[in-house]
């Protein structure tokens, strides 16, 4: 370990700290600590901000295994034991924001990198003057918050003014209550998702097109193939590390649920709970509305310890199968 | 052969200008909304061709517009403030850890990326900021939550890590010190890097409504994501807020209720969406500027 210390971290202390030195354990890595202080000052206020932020929050996931009271503190509360999760998991809505916060996740990532792989290949063969202006297009969406998209998803369902009820009614047929129907919406949100999303991947993928060496492309044409072998054959298997990582970085989310598209898309109605709640959004209403406390860790708590054991999971499995292309 | 090859293109040109309107449709109906006469919004609903052209929505907002002014007040200086600081420290942050001589090096990269992997979540971190720090109603709420993020360090840490660790390390030979080096070398050269993360970082603080819905009550600090929530929550925000409509004595049953909420929408969003696709490309280069795995 020590050999990998260069000296220049601290040459002046370098002959007193070698292997052969006398002094105890201690005093040596004090020694070797002088050596890289200063490093370590510039590190202080990232650590210290992560400290605070990222670490203590974690000591204080305990709240789930207690009664959270505002007036007695984190410390304070009583110790319920796993009440919490008993409680959780019989009732229906554990095994419902489960369902929908996986099969939504899964639905997005597919129909977004298959969207946009075609988009991206589609783009590379359209090579006109053009191309700059289909690219700002599909972008553009990503440059909202979920907040103006709800405007915009709004403007579209509202039941008695917005654009499609009342293009239902042009055609003679019955307006429908988007906001108190949870039948659409399994439907609504992965469109929404996709608009606002696949401009992102399309010019992520394509740039990554941009980078593959056109000779294979030259050869390929030599030996006759077709554009469609070309991309199969050639783009798709040369994107694969890319693909691979994005893929990762998804399964691993899988457990984290989309707060803003699934929070003011619809509009946080309670009517349509059971096709668009997800855990991000319980976790929310249960501190900020229903005011569980508790009850509101103990989910957050489940979806961080499954969200973890998903990224370890997946990022073990594509190392086994590649290592190439594993995160680490 | 040459005609087949421009069929072809043509098609898929053809396509996307069809794809493109599509993207844009969504956004042209909440201006033309925006632009519609009330009175025609209840006879016709919402229409991408304004039945009646009006700029009553506008001229309500804009006759008393302390509320949107202040709200781009706060998001400007929580953007400015946020965006300066918290690039520093990725900065700081990423350069000791991609320093392959750093003796806790590989401890502080765990430490660090831990977090990536690992949450306290919503509940401890509400507690902590609003019970332990007593950060609610301030400005500390906004910046201090989203301040550093790990993944940004590690793209960071991925471009600094190629810089020419010769320069470093002739730096120390003339005796530079470590804080020397870092911002007399090390910041410079990573122009590139610091440009492409700074936008991203002060894109995610100008479009955070996450922290303002938690921890923002006083109306003075409402910035303007949270302002549209608010909005987007409550049709009866802008007759019952007793800025807009006191002061101007409007006749509720006049009021330009959807295309008033529209128009904040658009004067809410639209700046941003005119500045934002100048800087398209960085937004897809702060991904690979250094790569994933370092």
């Amino acid at each position: 370990m020590q050999e990998e210390v260069h000296s220049i971290a601290g040459a002046d202390a370098a002959d007193s700290v070698g292997p052969k030195s006398k002094q105890g354990p201690l005093r040596r890595e004090l020694q070797l600590f002088a050596r890289n202080r200063e490093l370590f000052l510039l590190s202080v206020p990232g650590l210290l901000y992560k400290l605070i932020f990222a670490y203590l929050p974690m000591v204080g996931l305990i709240v789930a295994f207690k009664n959270y009271r505002y007036d007695k503190g984190i410390f304070g509360s009583g110790w319920v034991g796993f009440d919490n999760f008993k409680y959780l998991f019989t009732s229906d809505v554990a095994w419902r924001i489960t369902r929908n916060t996986v099969l939504y996740n899964a639905g997005y990532m597919l129909l977004t990198t298959c969207c946009a792989l075609l988009l991206a290949v589609l783009l590379n063969e359209a090579r006109t003057k053009w191309t700059k202006f289909y690219q700002t297009a599909l972008f553009l969406p990503h440059f909202l918050s979920w907040v103006l998209v709800g405007y915009i998803v709004y403007a579209f369902l509202n039941h008695g003014d917005g654009f499609l009820n009342r293009m239902l009614i042009s055609l003679g047929m019955k307006p429908i209550s988007w906001y108190q129907d949870s039948g659409p919406w399994p439907f609504i949100l992965p469109i929404v998702h996709l608009w606002k999303a696949v401009g992102f991947s399309t010019l992520i993928y394509f740039a990554g097109i941009m980078g593959i060496n056109s000779d294979y492309y030259e050869a390929a044409r030599i030996d006759g193939a077709t554009k469609l072998q070309m991309a199969l054959r050639i783009t798709v298997p040369l994107l694969s590390p890319l693909i691979v990582i994005l893929l990762i970085l998804s399964i691993g989310g899988m457990f984290r649920g989309d707060f803003g598209l699934h929070y003011f898309i619809p509009n946080n109605s309670g009517f349509i709970f059971p096709t668009t709640d997800v855990i991000d959004t319980y976790v929310y209403r249960a501190l900020r509305e229903v005011g569980n406390v508790s009850m509101s860790a103990a989910a957050g708590l489940y979806q961080s310890v499954v969200g973890l054991v998903l990224v370890l999971l997946s990022n073990g499995i594509v190392r086994k199968i590649n290592p190439e292309h594993s995160l680490w | 052969m040459k005609k087949g090859i421009e069929l072809h293109q043509l098609v898929i040109n053809l396509m996307f200008v069809l794809l493109s309107v599509l993207m844009v449709m969504p956004f042209a109906l909440v201006v033309a909304v925006s632009l519609t006469k009330e009175s025609a919004i209840i006879a016709n609903g919402f229409q991408f061709i304004p039945a009646r052209i009006s700029m009553d929505a506008y001229r309500y907002i804009l006759e008393s517009p302390d509320i949107i002014v202040r709200a781009y007040g706060v998001t400007t200086l929580v953007t400015a403030i946020g965006t300066a600081v918290g690039l520093f420290v990725t900065a700081l942050t990423a350069y000791v850890i991609s320093r392959r001589d750093y003796r806790y090096n590989r401890i502080t990269t765990f430490y660090v990326f831990f977090t990536m992997l690992f949450s306290g979540g919503l509940v401890p971190a509400y507690i902590l900021i609003t019970q332990y720090l007593h950060m609610k109603d301030t400005l500390f709420a906004l910046i201090l939550p989203i301040l550093l993020s790990p993944f940004n360090i590690m793209v960071m840490k991925g471009f600094m890590s190629k810089l020419p660790f010769e320069i470093v390390e002739s730096a120390k030979m003339d005796g530079a010190r470590e804080f020397k080096v870092f911002f007399a070398i090390i910041l410079p050269l990573s122009k590139p890097a610091l440009a492409t993360l700074g936008l991203l970082i002060a894109f995610v603080y100008w479009n955070d409504w996450f922290n303002a819905m938690l921890y923002i009550d006083n109306p003075k600090l409402v910035p303007l994501q949270l302002l549209l929530v608010r909005i987007l929550n409550s049709i009866e925000f802008l007759t019952t807020n007793s800025e807009f409509t006191q002061s101007l004595a409007i006749d509720l049953s006049q009021f330009p209720n959807n295309s008033a909420r529209m128009a904040i929408a658009v004067l809410a969003g639209g700046p941003m969406m005119i500045v934002f696709p100048f800087f398209q490309r960085f937004f897809v280069k702060g991904l690979t500027v250094g790569s994933l795995k370092g």
